[in-house]
């Protein structure tokens, strides 16, 4: 088996019995991505010269005997919205097209503390907002099962460059479904892991309650090797948990004696595509096989959780793109334009005594920063900030804002009392498999509806996966999402490794065509 | 009810965008199809509900108030789009 198509395991397996070096490993990554990732726009930015020099120190320390991290110089790609030192960060937008940052996000500092060889940087919707990786200033990723196809989002590069196997690991990033949706529309493993559980510190923001920084990978094992890199508290973020971490990988091996798994009735209304319908009731007679119970349970909640959540996300990330403002970092309009249409305005106002009427003109700070802001973010972006600003504003606050607050929390209760009574909850991660690029970006609120099933968890603050458990006819993954309490990663990636013990969906490879 | 092209233009000015008159008109058709769509969530009784701002049990975490390094001067203007040697530099801020 060529290096590229191995599994994260059989690779460290590999680097770790001195087999094949880390440079090779990662040389062949890198190969692999410049023949064909023109095609597919995974990547944003590459990493070539600083990887392979990171994979030789690593081969160099292993030569000689020196401790090695627990990655051992597998290659790890990184989604976009992560900082890196030295590194441009651009999340996707033209407002941070230049941005490098003066620190590493903790995450990228665990990554290198364990030998993770970095690769690059992953395309993504900008500043994370969209759930098809159309939403880019760098181009749209193509799904690697069908180029005309979308890879989900907004973590699509992240997903993609795994599918293509142009990486072996990848960390995303999942706010309302961002790892899980474009893992299932891509055939790989993605888990949001609990809030809390990971680190955010480096993560620019999107939406901080609901932001997790999470694994990507072909199986459950791989997930569980990332993880474990990943995870644990950090005092630089005051929201990151200081619950010991298990040891995900010693885990996995264990599989789960009398598993209580919970279907939700309403996962199965209006809405759901037949044949994803179909392949997640064979995932669930296939634990069924594996001697868990199944009972049906309600999340009568459920049903309210898109309108909740695009109260609460847009409102944060108003407030968190604030930011922005075209003096201390980024993207900054043309400003001898602005002054010069200022005064233009100013001329016309005073000839026309526009000033004895009382409009007001801009000064030209205020006018920097509009000009700044309309230009430095796309439109998704612009539309979410004002989404936000609306559900915020004098008078619709306690309407929008703060009745969200309370749904999200009835929509938590539901998830306590499921929990009650089953292990995990099982479901399809997406209503249908990839569609086509275009195809939803005109009508924003269709986007919004495919997020369905993903959004709760981060609104609820648990933890979900998303494997693979199908195939469209049209030979489209189909996504299953195992759900489980807070902190419960452990019994997500033991529930999924049982399954992959089971079937051989998660071995599927698309072909590359260029 | 419905958005209004006015109250769109209104929170435009709030959010510190600038919008041509066509990405007006698009922004009240879109957005007033999403408000309409979380209207639904006035249709359920939360009058007990205590509001969850987030899903974490972690409350007041506190620090020592002790001195550490920060980022360098230099560092900090590294990615100003205009600064001179010690500051970030703006349009005029008051009048002439």
């Amino acid at each position: 088996m060529s290096l590229i198509e191995s599994t994260a395991a059989q690779l460290h397996r590999q680097l770790t019995s001195g087999n094949v070096t880390s440079v090779e490993v990662t040389q062949s990554f890198l190969d692999h991505i410049q023949q064909h990732d023109e095609h597919y726009s995974a990547f944003i930015s590459l990493n070539v010269e600083a990887a392979l020099a990171q994979a030789e120190d690593i081969d160099r320390r292993r030569a000689s005997g020196k401790p090695v991290g627990a990655l051992g110089g597998l290659p790890v790609a990184v989604k976009d919205v992560i900082c890196t030192k030295g590194q441009t960060t651009t999340c996707g937008s033209k407002m941070l097209r230049d941005f490098v940052p003066p620190y590493d996000a903790t995450v990228v500092c665990k990554l290198k503390q364990a030998d993770g060889v970095l690769l690059g940087k992953t395309n993504m919707d900008e500043f994370a907002m969209g759930s098809s990786t159309e939403n880019s200033a760098f181009g749209v990723t193509h799904n690697p099962w069908d180029r005309t196809c979308v890879p989900g989002g907004s973590s699509g590069g992240a997903a993609a460059c795994v599918a293509a196997r142009m990486a072996p690991l990848s960390v995303g990033t999942d706010t309302g479904g961002s790892i899980r949706q474009p893992a299932a529309f891509c055939g790989v493993t993605g888990m949001k892991p609990t809030y809390g559980r990971v680190s955010r510190f480096g993560l620019v923001a999107f939406a901080s309650s609901l932001d997790q920084i999470g694994p990507i990978a072909q199986t459950a094992e791989d997930a569980a090797l990332l993880l474990q890199a990943l995870a644990g508290h950090d005092p630089n973020d005051s929201t990151s948990s200081s619950k010991p971490v298990p040891d995900f990988l010693r885990a996995i091996n264990q599989p789960l004696v009398g598993l209580k798994i919970g279907v939700i009735r309403e996962h199965f209304g209006e809405g759901l595509d037949d044949e994803v319908a179909a392949a997640v009731r064979e995932a669930v007679h296939t634990y069924q096989a594996l001697g868990a119970t199944v009972s049906d349970i309600s999340l009568p909640h459920n049903q309210y959780a898109i309108a909740t959540y695009y109260v609460i996300a847009p409102s944060e990330a108003s407030s968190n793109l604030a930011r922005y403002d075209g003096v201390h970092y980024g993207f900054r309009a043309n400003e001898a334009e602005i002054l010069e249409t200022l005064k233009q305005e100013r001329d016309t106002a005073t000839a026309t005594n526009q000033e004895a009427t009382g409009k007001e003109l801009d000064s030209e700070l205020i006018r920097m920063y509009q000009r700044t802001r309309s230009e430095g973010f796309g439109s998704e972006v612009q539309r979410r900030i004002m989404l936000g600003v609306y559900a915020l504003s004098e008078g619709y606050a306690s309407k929008y804002y703060l009745k969200a607050l309370k749904v999200r929390r009835l929509i938590r209760q539901d998830f306590d009392k499921a929990f009650e009574k089953v292990d995990l909850i099982v479901g399809p991660t997406s209503p249908t498999p990839a569609y086509p690029i275009g195809d939803k970006i005109a009508d924003p609120l269709s986007m919004y509806l495919g997020d369905l099933y993903t959004v709760s968890a981060n609104l609820a603050g648990i933890a979900g996966i998303s494997i693979p458990c199908g195939f469209s006819k049209t030979g489209l993954p189909i996504g299953l999402q195992l759900q489980a309490p807070a902190f419960e990663e452990e019994r997500l990636l033991q529930a999924a490794h049982m399954f992959q013990q089971q079937t051989d969906w998660h071995t599927k490879r698309p072909s590359l065509k260029n | 009810m419905s958005l209004s092209r006015k109250e769109i233009e209104k929170v435009s000015h709030l959010a510190r965008l600038q919008l041509s008159d066509p990405e007006l008109d698009a922004m009240t058709a879109q957005l007033a199809n999403v408000v309409e769509y979380m209207e639904t969530l006035s249709g359920l009784n939360t009058d007990d509900v205590e509001p969850l701002a987030h899903a974490s049990d972690i409350s007041n975490v506190l620090a020592d108030d002790i001195l550490k390094p920060s980022l360098s001067r230099e560092e900090a203007l590294a990615n100003a789009p205009k600064r001179d040697a010690e500051c970030y530099r703006v349009p005029a801020v008051l009048g002439d």
